[in-house]
């Protein structure tokens, strides 16, 4: 990771640390919302971003993560940190095994199957399947999460909760853009036919980019649950999934502390526009179009340089190298 | 059986609205390989342009029903048309060298932008239409069947088959088979290309608009929401019948619209809006080239 | 003996044109041997149904005794058979280095988890892809090159680009289409260096070509398609001498 971006995690870090002693409720509150997006938007960002797969769906993912967990809390009551990773398996598998049937897809109709798949989950909630998720209504009472006894109840609390999270998953995800995972997502992306030619199974690897972004978004959903204690179909609704393709697309596909400043810029700036708060969606349309003509790799469009001069050995000549070497 | 008819009718008239709306995405799609997200918006605001025209005009009472209607029709439809051709100069045009996902990126961004557009200037509630219609019904075949679906059943038959002439037999739908096909190849041969799709972002939308009035006249009210679930179902009914197809377009969206009206009737009236859904995601993966048309998977 | 690669009246259909008609030939071990023809004869379909890009109407395919038909190209290539592509398929936003450790993946196993802890026994073994990709780009030449992107070489070296990224996934068979397109003469003398190196490795070799000077100095056998079917078949004085390929060819002006 660069030396810059390194300075400017920690920079970010220390003011974020120390923000809930100097910020009333409300705005402890904002930036739990900041966090939580930017939890879906990295997750969404692995799967869009880095394996360039056209993904509108990953509300649907959020949701059955979120409902996952509220159903252990109240009806097992499990407690609901220990529900985080069940959310994260349930809601991958799901993935997984709505995924493959459709992996094969183009690119935008698979955005298509992923818009109506988010429909039909929606809709199940809605419709009460299985008798558990409460229809229309939602699930409530859910728990709030403890540690060593001590609940987590107040915004600034939730505060560090969530952004140490955000720290992991920024951490373990900038460990897998430099790995020969991450780098097979990449090939993925920027050549399916190249990749699948050089010995990469594309199929496989298009599942688990599908299965680790909604593995992440589940458990990023069983936060939320336990944050609101009240969940509900009207929150995973498509414009969910919109909002957060948005931040991805703002912010720099790919790119992860990109994707940060776009779920940052998407969330924060509504709150200092509250009068135009109906003219929101209005302004992110338009936001959509005028990028793709102005700048279409997004804001902070910073992709890791995989490897530095430092990193490359002298190469030891394979049998019969050619001569001269280097032109 | 009496009730299996009536599903069937009324099936065969929401699909002949859908069918109207799939051919805009179907002809989008066969020249420029895009699907326009923002079609759908396209027809809700055809039918909100209707209703504030009925009622600010009022053609209806000065010209008499069935002229007011068709003069109506004819004023939605241009105005649906022009904006289409806004749409495409503003939202696709500057992004014709691009990578996909940015013209995918745009139209969605479009579509936000119509639909929310939209909704600030005509409010978040439904809107009523003014009720101006024959309300009688007539037997056919021993059924009692309203004057107006069958109305509805064959404006939309009648204006695809007029398209499908258009398409076939003149020298302009020669042009656009052409640029559907092959678009290197159609410049070459002369045809200007930019005018073809001008023309086809034109007539796509004015169909669109003109569903959107018959939805309105048909159903009564209009919201701005409308745009999203037809924009959904008529696409997965260009789909059906193959995208890029223009007969599959009709045939896709007749079809559809009979399965969801008996499917709503004989098994859940609950899941009818994912009917279409779960017919969209089952023809990608059993039969994705539609019941007509063309392929869509990759072929690695 | 048992060729490495034997195809038997592998034939592939689009709709109703018959691209690739009943064809026959074997690749013995430690060759280069070369498949030409007129344009549209069918080479590049006979490429893919070999790589798993196509799935052959009838016919067999075996490599190494095996039976490949059918399978997934990325399987195929894990058991030893990779290709270059006619039409430079190379990750272009991505280095030189990146393109060819494309290659090692088939040949290293760390998955999620390792990439996610950090295991020794996973950063050696990225330590040792990344050594081998390099090698592989001082193999051809272009170790000098290794953080450029790819887009950015010129064309001659990316197709070496692509030959280095074959080469590192071990092949047994190196499958090149059409190598030499787009070069001029100098660079045409240096691929058939090249190729001649990569046999010393032990690698077999199978390539189509249209540039005939290339094709009868580095070919030792000659398989030659019409129209999807064999016309003939043997030593470059064989087939240069052929009247059938004579007249299949009529225009050529390299023989």
């Amino acid at each position: 990771m660069s030396r810059r971006l390194l300075v400017g995690y920690a920079s970010a870090a220390v003011v974020l640390g120390i923000a809930p002693l100097f910020l009333d409720p409300y705005w402890v509150d904002v930036l739990n919302s900041v966090g939580l997006y930017a939890l879906l938007a990295l997750s969404l960002n692995l799967i869009l971003g880095d394996a360039g797969l056209f993904n509108m769906g990953q509300a649907a993912f959020y949701a059955v993560g979120a409902y996952t967990a509220a159903i252990l809390s109240t009806q097992l009551h499990v407690p609901i940190l220990w529900a985080l990773p069940v959310s994260g398996l349930v809601a991958a598998l799901f993935a997984a095994l709505v995924a493959r049937p459709v992996i094969h897809l183009r690119g935008d109709y698979l955005l298509i199957v992923t818009i109506g798949l988010g429909e039909i989950v929606r809709i199940a909630l809605v419709n009460d399947v299985f008798g558990l998720t409460g229809g229309a209504n939602g699930i409530f009472g859910i728990a709030r999460p403890s540690i060593l006894d001590h609940k987590i109840r107040r915004p600034q609390e939730f505060f560090y909760l969530i952004w140490a999270f955000v720290a992991l998953t920024v951490f373990l995800f900038h460990r897998l853009e430099q790995s020969r995972f991450g780098r097979a997502l990449n090939y993925l992306r920027e050549d399916p036919v190249a990749a699948e030619g050089s010995g990469v199974n594309t199929a496989r690897y298009k599942l688990l980019a599908f299965a680790l972004g909604a593995g992440w978004a589940g458990m990023t959903g069983s936060l939320y649950a336990a944050k609101m204690t009240i969940i509900s179909p009207e929150s995973f609704s498509f414009w969910e999934s919109v909002v957060v393709f948005l931040m991805v697309i703002l912010g720099g596909s790919g790119s992860i502390p990109g994707v940060l400043l776009g779920a940052a810029l998407v969330v924060m700036v509504p709150e200092f526009f509250r009068g135009l708060a109906s003219a929101r969606m209005l302004f992110f349309g338009l936001v959509m179009m005028v990028m793709m003509v102005v700048r279409p790799q997004g804001l902070l469009p910073l992709r890791a340089p995989r490897f530095k001069r430092s990193d490359l050995p002298r190469a030891e000549p394979a049998p019969g190298a050619a001569p001269g070497g280097a032109k | 059986m009496e009730q299996f008819f009536q599903q069937l009718t009324n099936g065969l008239a929401v699909g002949s609205i859908y069918a109207l709306i799939a051919l805009g995405y179907t002809m989008v799609y066969g020249v420029l390989k895009l699907i326009n997200f923002a079609h759908g918006d396209l027809f809700t605001l055809g039918a909100y342009l209707g209703m504030t025209l009925l009622t600010s005009l009022l053609l209806q009472d000065r010209l008499g029903t069935a002229a007011g209607l068709l003069l109506l029709a004819v004023m939605v439809m241009g105005l649906v048309a022009v904006t289409g051709a806004v749409l495409e100069r503003a939202a696709y045009r500057p992004l014709r060298e691009s990578p996909r996902l940015s013209a995918v990126v745009s139209a969605l961004g479009a579509s936000i932008f119509l639909q929310n557009a939209l909704m600030l200037v005509y409010g978040a509630r439904y809107q009523v239409y003014p009720d101006i219609l024959p309300q009688n019904a007539v037997s056919l075949l021993g059924l009692t069947v309203p004057v107006v679906r069958i109305a509805v059943v064959l404006v939309s038959v009648g204006m695809m088959a007029v398209l499908y002439l258009f398409v076939q037999k003149t020298k302009v739908g020669t042009a656009i088979r052409a640029a559907a096909i092959d678009q290197g190849a159609a410049r070459l041969m002369g045809i200007d290309v930019n005018r073809v799709i001008r023309l086809v972002f034109m007539i796509g939308p004015a169909l669109g608009g003109a569903a959107g009035l018959l939805v309105g006249l048909y159903y009564g009210q209009v919201n701005f929401t409308m745009g999203w679930t037809y924009g959904m179902k008529a696409f997965t009914a260009a789909i059906l019948g193959g995208i890029g197809n223009i007969p599959g377009a009709m045939v896709g969206g007749l079809l559809l619209g009979v399965i969801e009206a008996l499917g709503a009737a004989y098994l859940s009236i609950a899941w009818k809006d994912a009917i279409a859904f779960f017919v969209l995601i089952l023809i990608l993966i059993v039969r994705p080239s539609g019941l007509l048309g063309e392929r869509v998977a990759e072929k690695v | 003996m048992s060729a490495l690669l034997e195809l038997r009246n592998v034939t592939k259909s689009f709709g109703g044109l018959t691209a690739v008609g009943d064809v026959t030939f074997d690749v013995a071990k430690g060759s280069v041997v070369g498949l030409i023809g007129p344009n549209g004869a069918g080479k590049t379909t006979t490429f893919n149904v070999i790589t798993g890009n196509h799935r052959a109407d009838r016919g067999t395919i075996t490599f190494e005794g095996r039976s490949i038909g059918g399978l997934r190209t990325h399987k195929i290539v894990t058991l030893g058979i990779a290709r270059t592509f006619q039409n430079i398929r190379l990750f272009q936003q991505l280095s030189a280095v990146e393109n060819v450790l494309a290659g090692r993946h088939c040949r290293t196993r760390a998955g999620l988890l390792a990439a996610m802890v950090r295991t020794p026994g996973q950063a050696r073994e990225e330590a040792e892809a990344v050594a081998r990709a390099m090698a592989e780009l001082a193999f051809v030449g272009l170790e000098g090159r290794a953080l450029e992107l790819a887009k950015n070489l010129a064309y001659g070296d990316q197709r070496r680009l692509e030959i280095a990224r074959a080469l590192a996934t071990e092949p047994k068979l190196l499958v090149l289409d059409e190598p030499a397109g787009g070069m001029n003469e100098h660079e045409t003398d240096e691929l058939v260096g090249l190729i001649r190196r990569i046999q010393e490795r032990g690698i077999t070799i199978l390539l189509i070509e249209h540039d005939m000077s290339l094709v009868m100095r580095a070919c030792e056998h000659i398989v030659v398609l019409e129209y999807g079917e064999k016309i003939a078949e043997g030593t470059p004085d064989a087939i240069r001498a052929d009247p059938r390929v004579i007249e299949a060819y009529l225009g050529t002006e390299e023989a």
